[in-house]
């Protein structure tokens, strides 16, 4: 029987000479992200009696999800990670102004096919988008992370997802998977590694990939890996000299489940209050109220995604009753939509720009919401309580519905826009 | 262990447990304060050592913050059992020392406010309020001795040491 990309990876990275589905292998770890909670990744490390971490150059401390400051307690955190990093040389250590760690990571060529990566985000599972298995972990086990260089996982099974046919205008990957979410539901690849395959797949963007293994995490997936290809190959150049691996499955590979869907039957979708599987067709919500609209994030901050935004502006302005709040994913995208007209477009319009960060995502700061009001977004969770109020709803969408709704000041189907 | 149960329902996720705005501190008292608050405010005002959390499915789904773990262990919840976790409040609550315990029949033979006593490593719930005995398969060896050890960051220092 032959190996999926996933048991590949855990089976070099752990040194074992094959690997079932279910085993528990002690693996090596290539690359660990910390962000702001590296704070308590510190102290715990600085418990366990060890002075020095297993190896500086493979430590990640990218500072996002409050930044600047919000307060006095997250500016204590900033201050001992600083101090940490500096103490322990940590290479790569990115402090407030770099941006969303999920986006610096691929960005700065920390990211390759065939590693394993483990993070203390959720999120980390975006980086499966160019091949590699990445995934979240907490932080007390990243604290034996750095003092070891190892941790253990299960060997997961496997799900194969086939991305067939061509997306309609207007329909972007984060509707797709959207609908696969709203289809499997919230545990439906509870501990599995999904990967993805498919024309469709092959057709989109690298950054298109990273907003569905980005939000694969919201159906409780291990890992979502796509296979690399050119266009992976074309964005790591220049973003590092790094030898690398890239794994394919084996044409024999076991999947627990194989599924196919036809992306040109998916419109424009919405995963409504309060759960990420609670998705309708734009359609069906069309015409509700919203307050607040919220362009960003790791899962869709990227310049295309700014860009699919500012062309559904169409000259026109924000509505009077909505915050618009774009904040790009990294220092590198902020600087890319100034010098393409971007950004003057949206604060011309009425939008806010803020600082590249994880902030209004998971109700830090920069964009709360009060009792009653809702919100659409680009973000990837509409928990109730996230951005703010328990009594506020949250929309989760693409940047073209996120924009066209804030101009229409309520939720709308952006192919009536266009 | 003798506890209250406290049981709630499906998809139980980490910003109902500790909300984002309570992540900018690590201290036990201020997380153990805000525990669930979003979904029962009761809770951290009302809940004992030795109580467990009984919940449907995928309890604990959404970010892999800590203090969704930690939070209870500082309240002094000694086991959450639930018909099925999200995998990194599973890891977490392990490595915080908290007994995680799948178990969907173990679920429906307890109801809110029941006594239970609790033993992990046989893996047993006798059910001190309506006389039932449930029981569940133990966790794994290398997951009991995380536990055993008060979680992860004692386990690990006694394996360091070696």
């Amino acid at each position: 029987m032959g190996y999926t990309i996933a048991e590949k990876i855990l089976k070099r990275a752990s040194g074992a000479e094959g690997v079932e589905q279910g085993d528990i292998v002690n693996a090596k770890v290539d690359v660990a992200m910390s962000h702001d909670n590296a704070a308590l990744v510190s102290k715990v490390f600085g418990e366990l009696g060890v002075a020095k971490v297993w190896d500086a150059n493979r430590i990640v401390i990218p500072i996002d999800h409050r930044v600047p400051a919000n307060n006095i307690k997250t500016a204590e955190g900033h201050k001992k990670i600083r101090e940490f990093a500096r103490a322990q040389g940590i290479k790569h250590f990115y402090d407030v102004k770099e941006g969303v760690c999920h986006q610096i990571m691929p960005e700065f060529g920390h990211v390759v096919p065939g590693e394993l990566i483990v993070g203390t985000d959720s999120h980390t599972t975006t980086y499966g988008a160019l091949g590699a298995f990445s995934t979240g972990i907490g932080a007390t086990e990243m604290a034996g992370v750095w003092a070891t260089g190892e941790l253990w996982l299960k060997v997961p099974e496997t799900y194969k997802i086939t991305l067939t046919g061509q997306l309609q205008d207007n329909v972007y990957s984060k509707d797709v998977i959207l609908h696969i979410a709203g289809d499997l539901t919230a545990e439906g690849a509870n501990y599995k590694a999904i990967e993805y395959y498919g024309p469709a797949l092959d057709a989109m963007s690298v950054g298109a990939r990273m907003t569905i293994t980005n939000m694969s995490m919201e159906m409780g997936a291990k890992a979502a890996i796509a296979p690399p290809d050119g266009k992976v190959f074309d964005y790591l150049k220049g973003r590092t000299d790094k030898e690398y691996e890239p794994v394919y499955t084996d044409h024999n590979a076991r999947y627990e489940k194989e599924l196919e869907y036809d992306v040109s039957q998916i419109g424009p979708k919405a995963a409504c209050p309060h759960a990420v599987d609670n998705v309708k067709n734009v359609e069906e919500v069309v015409g509700t109220q919203i307050n607040q609209a919220v362009l960003g994030s790791c899962t869709n901050g990227r310049i295309e995604d700014l860009k699919a935004g500012v062309e559904m502006l169409k000259g026109r302005k924000i509505h009077d009753d909505v915050r618009l709040i774009v904040a790009p994913a990294s220092r590198q995208v902020y600087l890319d939509a100034m010098e393409q007209g971007i950004i003057q477009k949206f604060v011309s319009a009425g939008g806010l720009i803020i600082n590249p960060g994880c902030g209004p995502c998971l109700g830090a700061h920069e964009g709360i919401l009060a009792a009653g009001e809702n919100c659409i977004a680009s973000t990837n969770r509409n928990f109730q309580g996230r951005m703010g109020s328990t009594e506020a709803g949250i929309y989760l969408a693409s940047p073209a519905t996120v924009i066209a709704s804030a101009v229409k000041g309520e939720i709308t189907d952006p192919r009536e826009v266009a | 262990m003798k506890g209250k149960v406290w049981k709630y329902g499906k998809d139980v996720n980490t910003d109902v447990i500790l909300p984002g705005r309570y992540l900018d501190s690590y201290e036990p008292d201020y997380l153990a304060s805000h525990a669930l608050e979003d979904l029962d405010p009761s809770f951290s005002k009302e809940v004992r050592q030795g109580d467990i959390v009984v919940a449907e499915t995928n309890f604990g789904c959404g970010s892999s913050r800590e203090q969704a773990a930690s939070c209870l262990r500082y309240c002094g919840v000694q086991a959450v059992v639930a018909k099925s976790f999200a995998r990194l409040f599973y890891r977490n609550a392990i490595n915080q020392g908290i007994a995680v315990i799948e178990c969907p029949e173990c679920v429906d033979a307890m109801s809110k406010g029941d006594e239970v006593e609790l033993d992990i490593s046989s893996g047993t719930i006798n059910n001190l309020t309506t006389g039932q005995t449930i029981e569940f398969k133990p966790l794994p060896e290398f997951v009991m001795e995380i536990i055993n050890s008060g979680g992860l960051v004692e386990h690990l220092k006694k394996k360091l040491k070696k």
